[in-house]
């Protein structure tokens, strides 16, 4: 009998906000983390306001800062799933002021039309 | 007097310009949790604020700036920070406290 098992599909994790304000920044990360489990390709890409999930230094200690959990360690691990594959849009990132060296991990910046070609190539898209 | 509170990212709403359009010269404005973004130098709202703090108190609430990876250093020249308890004497500094949400 031939089980489907060993499928791998191509998973994009479309990123769109900041992180603390609303729960969507950790709800990603964890579903992020469910898909690399699985052992399926798996891309991200932040966008808009998405882009401040990566900024370096997020500091938010319960005894002087906001006390929640600093989640954004966690992307520097992702490399440990083999979630390899991070990229920024440009647009986005310089409207804001930063580079990538305001970023936590290594990350690819793509422009519209790139942005556009990496959705085409999924098989599927979850936003957030 | 009356303190405005901002807690929405300027990309995300148009809270803070709304804020802006219907403040009144000398009332303060606090921008707090995903507001904090409004305060930083080199985004494309940093003309907006550099123009507001000639007419408004504005307040940057720093454990929430702190929380996003950022610190005073960079924030807009004129930009007051505060802390929790500084939110509480603003709070019962003004007689009202609108919060654009």
């Amino acid at each position: 009998m031939m089980e489907e098992e060993g499928v791998i599909k191509k998973f994009l994790y479309l990123n769109r906000k900041a992180p603390y304000g609303t729960v969507y920044a950790l709800e990603s990360l964890e579903v992020i983390l469910v898909g690399a489990a699985f052992e399926q390709d798996v891309s991200l890409a932040f966008i808009d306001d998405g882009i401040y999930q990566l900024k370096k230094n997020q500091q938010t200690s319960v005894s002087s800062g906001i006390g929640v959990k600093d989640f954004s360690k966690t992307y520097r691990a992702l490399e440990g799933y083999d979630v390899e594959k991070v990229y920024v849009d440009k647009k986005s990132m310089e409207e804001r002021g930063l580079t990538e060296d305001d970023l936590l991990v290594d990350i690819e910046v793509l422009d519209e039309a790139q942005m556009a070609e990496l959705m085409e190539q999924q098989d599927v898209v979850l936003s957030f | 007097m009356l303190l405005h509170t901002v807690n929405k990212s300027p990309f995300e709403k148009n809270s803070l310009e709304s804020c802006l359009r219907i403040a009144n010269q000398g009332h303060s404005i606090l921008l707090f949790e995903d507001g904090v973004y409004a305060a930083l130098k080199g985004t494309r709202f940093e003309t907006l604020l550099t123009e507001a703090i000639k007419s408004y108190n504005i307040y940057v609430l720093v454990p929430d700036l702190e929380a996003r990876g950022m610190r005073m250093d960079n924030v807009i020249e004129g930009i007051k920070p505060t802390d929790y308890a500084g939110f509480v004497d603003l709070a019962v500094e003004n007689k009202t406290v609108p919060a654009w949400l």
